[in-house]
């Protein structure tokens, strides 16, 4: 027997609505707010309660028109690739700084969805996030951190 | 009103703000062509640089991509039949075919013109009914704001569930789980936060929009292998003729323009309904009204049937500002946007906005007018050109989302946990996306769960904790009975209706 996609999503948000409920429960309120018609877990309560509502009966009903989602054209690679270099990206743009981090995210990404025009790839890179850059820290005042660029004394 | 209209004007017509009607008319354009991104993520671009402005000009810029993206999706559903968002595929059904006829340029001039009579009818309309509406809704209390919200969050989740209630009721729920995140407002007891300092002041709203529509429409492009950009590439500038209309032509599209502006503003006030069942309710209401023979026309590039959903879907879009402005209750998954940048410049909206902020009430409202004018005067003529720019490969186009919105939501906070945390959202919507699961009611949820609990908890402590405030009023009851008759009628119809 074939179990649709979308029922094991709706068992795994039911038992999240669960695991939230539980939670939910374990939010300490001022003691003399324990009694009271509303305090701070009311509301995350009748939450949990509403989502294990709506995600079991989804479990429980026949599906009219489940989703058919081809799963063999989907393109992993690319797509992991990308989400991983987002999260380089995340830990480097503090540390190498924002323009360091940010041409080599650009570069790298385009490198991973197929471009091969180098000039392009440099110049939507390097040259593009100068500017941009530029534009924010210059025109714009908003302070951007970047030991590289301070350590090169273009910027305070 | 007549006061406040000049205040608007004289906030509006200021050299700045024009400036950024301008822009936002011309990125929203842009952003509006490809078909994937909507005016939601046009918006949700652009958020992180509206905080740098004042709440006036930040909205001003926000409208201005609204309109332009909406214009722009009516572009794509002309030039290349790929809607870029649901409220213009109706424009593509005689849009396309009078393309290929040859008369692209006409097709884009009637949707231009149509969509400016249809925006500008309806501002009038907006004018007079927001400052009236307002009134009437100070007679509101708690409880019937909880039971709008409520009625708002189950409305969207019907329309925009595509048969997939539950779904979407699912997304509610979790964005309202995400909203419940952080401490607690009135008490300060921290909920949710597993002693992770970064989630004590809850998830950032510019963080969830940006995960749930910019980034995770990114990656479903590349997961789907998709490429929205590719029809572009066909587009000839020498295939569109001109722009010039005949008399016979322009003779249909006035009789067309008023009845669907009236008939596009008050589907846009309802929530929910919004800009896609508006253009499709007025394509299907000219069909009616026009003669047999025009009748025969179609789907086969009627004028009529071109301008009908264009003046309604840019009417639908000011009359979803109405419950905005009025009650501080968005009726679309883009208003819940502009409530969140509402909310994130510290403004309230609802029935006291035009006492207390005149000034953003009233601009707001006189830029719709202008950001008609300038989407009229500068799209027109450029159309064929941004087209071409269109055409960028999509090896470019997904990096550079990414990069603004993980720039976007860098320069708010300098915190790398909210770039990994906005990655895992992005990650598990796209997952999400792929299964059907609607995003827009997620981040309708969102917004509106500080106010829901805010509004239920006035209401319980009122009511010394019964449940009885739900049918005391008859005002409550009847948008509850509202809410009762729309969840039984679509679980009954995603379930158990034969056809």
């Amino acid at each position: 027997m074939r179990i649709s996609p979308v029922k094991i999503i709706s068992l795994l948000f039911f038992i999240f609505s669960g695991l939230y409920l539980y939670y939910a429960y374990q939010i300490r309120v001022f003691s003399f707010d324990e009694n009271a018609p509303f305090n701070a877990k009311t509301f995350p309560i009748y939450l949990g309660y509403t989502g294990l509502f709506f995600s079991g009966l989804y479990i429980v009903l026949p599906e009219k028109k489940p989703s058919n989602v081809n799963l063999s054209v989907l393109d992993y690679r690319k797509t992991i690739t990308l989400v991983i270099l987002m999260i380089i990206y995340g830990i480097t743009i503090l540390k190498a700084g924002y323009f360091l981090s940010t041409s080599f995210f650009l570069v790298l990404s385009y490198i991973t969805l197929g471009e091969k025009r180098w000039f392009w790839v440099f110049t939507l890179s390097f040259p593009f996030v100068a500017i941009f850059m530029f534009l924010l820290h210059g025109l714009l005042d908003i302070y951007l951190r970047d030991p590289f660029l301070k350590y090169l004394g273009i910027i305070g | 009103m007549i006061e406040g209209i000049l205040i608007g004007l004289n906030t509006a017509l200021s050299f700045k703000n024009i400036l950024m009607v301008m822009i936002g008319c011309f990125a929203g354009t842009i952003i509006g062509m490809l078909p994937g991104l909507g005016p939601m993520t046009a918006i949700a671009l652009m958020i992180p640089i509206t905080y740098g402005f004042e709440p006036s000009t930040g909205l001003i810029l926000m409208a201005g991509v609204y309109y332009g993206a909406v214009f722009g999706g009516s572009t794509s559903s002309i030039l290349i039949n790929a809607p870029g968002v649901p409220g213009t595929v109706a424009t593509s059904f005689d849009g396309y075919p009078m393309a290929q006829q040859g008369k692209a340029g006409k097709a884009l001039a009637i949707a231009a013109y149509s969509s400016f009579a249809g925006g500008t009818i309806a501002a009038i309309f907006l004018l007079f009914a927001a400052p009236s509406l307002s009134k009437v809704s100070l007679a509101f209390r708690s409880p019937d704001y909880f039971g709008l919200m409520i009625l708002g969050l189950t409305a969207v989740s019907a329309f925009s569930a595509k048969g997939h209630f539950l779904k979407a009721m699912m997304m509610v729920v979790l964005g309202l789980m995400l909203a419940s995140v952080g401490q607690d407002t009135l008490s300060d007891i921290p909920r949710f936060v597993f002693n992770n300092m970064n989630l004590a002041d809850g998830i950032s709203f510019v963080l969830v929009v940006m995960a749930t529509f910019a980034m995770s429409e990114a990656l479903t492009i590349i997961f789907k292998g998709s490429d929205p950009t590719q029809a572009a590439k066909q587009i000839s500038l020498s295939k569109l003729g001109s722009i010039k209309l005949d008399k016979e032509e322009t003779k249909k599209m006035v009789t067309t323009i008023p009845r669907s502006s009236i008939i596009g503003f008050i589907i846009g006030v309802l929530p929910g309904a919004g800009s896609t069942i508006a253009s499709f309710l007025a394509y299907g209401m000219e069909r009616n009204f026009v003669k047999d023979e025009e009748k025969l026309k179609f789907g086969k590039g009627s004028v009529n049937g071109l301008s009908a959903p264009e003046t309604a879907n840019n009417a639908a879009c000011s009359g979803s500002f109405v419950p905005l402005l009025t009650l501080g209750i968005p009726g679309s998954g883009t208003t819940a946007v502009m409530l969140g940048a509402l909310l994130g410049f510290g403004i309230q909206p609802g029935p006291r906005l035009y006492q207390t902020n005149p000034e953003i009430f009233w601009s707001v409202i006189m830029s719709m007018y202008i950001g008609m004018v300038i989407l009229l005067i500068l799209n027109l003529p450029l159309i064929p050109y941004i087209a071409r720019i269109l055409a960028v490969p999509r090896a470019f186009l997904i990096p550079l989302i990414l990069f603004f919105s993980v720039t976007g939501i860098y320069l708010m906070s300098f915190n790398n946990f909210d770039i990994y945390l906005m990655i895992g959202i992005a990650v598990f919507s796209t997952i999400l996306r792929l299964y059907e699961f609607p995003m827009p009611p997620l981040i309708l949820a969102f917004v509106l769960g500080g106010l829901m609990e805010e509004n239920l908890r006035r209401s319980l402590l009122i009511s010394d904790g019964s449940w009885s405030f739900l049918w005391d009023r008859p005002l409550t009851l009847c948008i509850m009975v509202s809410i009762a008759i729309i969840v039984g009628w679509q679980i009954y119809k995603s379930f158990f209706q034969k056809n």
